[in-house]
């Protein structure tokens, strides 16, 4: 099957600081990806350019073969790292609002999980918790059935039990037409629903393997190699 | 059960452990049905591919069979999960002298300490 993202020395400037530093990458469709680096290393700036909200400075980036538009958003499934919805809704607003914007949306599967989780549909958002706010959010999210899910720190904010929660639902909905990649460094937490994970350092992309590769070759956790390469 | 899985192995290879002992125990009894490996690898917190992975190996060596319409099954072949159960168990016992030899124990010592013990745990 054809990639579903693919970097071709791409490159991110902000003025004199190279956020993204001649990145290749290509990824199949199937995969549960992790995006892993340390704050500021470019994976937010990554995932951004993938969801057109930036422009490369050079290079190119590709979903499913196009670049980054109207086209690719029915496709792409986004949780970016802060709150975008508006305060004054009601979580069931929020779900109508969703279902009459994009239409791979499903109403149904955002409720059901809403139920599994307590959350009360007729609550105003600003009433919520932080916490309880990002599992509305990643709810939203995975409710589309989407080809890419580009989830940018989705288990950041979240209790434990949220998060366990959260990776099962990521598991359960799993589809062999569609990649995740997961941005975090919660790395134990995440490790064992991950196929493949990339590691970003300073811009760069410094490794891309499967974890059992890693974990079969160098006898150590994703986390463990994690602390090595990035070590302060 | 819950799947205890350690972090500096391979995971396949975990839950290829898991699930022949699992078999070996008779909590997959022979000729029974497996769930489908999403719901298996949810039950394990696993990505879906590693599951497939881990399934795929134990039907190359034929403890589990894949049937075209109607998902996998652990074989019927009682004396085949009786053989690889007997594998399993013959590593472990070498593992087990080899240890003991590394702390200075004689086979006879060896031996004499196992069925001391066996007497004592009342086993």
């Amino acid at each position: 099957m054809s990639a579903i993202l693919e970097c071709y020395n791409l490159n991110k400037k902000f003025g004199s600081k190279h956020a993204l530093k001649d990145i290749n990458l290509s990824l199949e469709r199937g995969r549960i990806i992790g995006l892993l680096g340390p704050n500021g290393s470019g994976k937010t700036t990554l995932i951004k350019l993938a969801n057109d909200l930036l422009t490369p400075s050079s290079g190119e980036i590709l979903i499913d073969g196009k670049k980054p538009g109207i086209e690719t958003k029915k496709q792409v499934a986004y949780l970016p790292e802060k709150t975008y919805l508006n305060n004054w809704m009601k979580v069931y607003q929020v779900i109508e609002f969703f279902d009459d914007f994009y239409e791979n949306f499903k109403s149904e599967k955002a409720y059901d999980m809403l139920k599994r989780l307590s959350i009360d549909p007729k609550e105003r958002l600003k009433n919520l918790s932080k916490g309880t706010k990002e599992k509305v959010q990643l709810i939203l999210v995975m409710s589309r059935d989407a080809d890419l899910y580009l989830l940018d720190e989705p288990i950041g904010g979240v209790d434990p039990a949220a998060r366990d929660y959260i990776l099962d639902t990521i598991i359960s909905n799993y589809s062999s037409h569609a990649t995740v990649i997961i941005s975090t460094h919660l790395i134990s937490d995440v490790e064992k629903i991950l196929d493949d994970v990339i590691f970003i350092k300073e811009g760069q992309n410094v490794l891309s393997s499967s974890v059992d590769k890693i974990r079969d070759e160098m006898g150590k956790s994703v986390d463990s190699l994690f602390r090595e390469v990035f070590k302060c | 059960m819950p799947w205890d899985l350690k972090s500096d192995r391979p995971i396949y290879i975990q839950l290829i452990e898991e699930i022949q002992l699992r078999i070996f125990s008779g909590e997959y009894p022979p000729g029974s049905k497996l769930p489908s490996v999403r719901d298996i690898a949810q039950e394990a917190s696993v990505n879906p591919n590693t599951m497939q992975r881990a399934l795929s190996k134990l039907e190359e060596d034929g403890l589990v069979i894949t049937h075209r319409t109607s998902g996998r099954t652990i074989t019927e072949d009682v004396e085949m999960i009786k053989r690889a159960k007997n594998k399993l168990a013959v590593q472990q016992i070498i593992a087990f002298i080899e240890k003991m030899q590394q702390m200075g124990f004689e086979k006879k010592e060896t031996l004499a300490l196992i069925n001391k013990m066996l007497e004592e745990m009342e086993i």
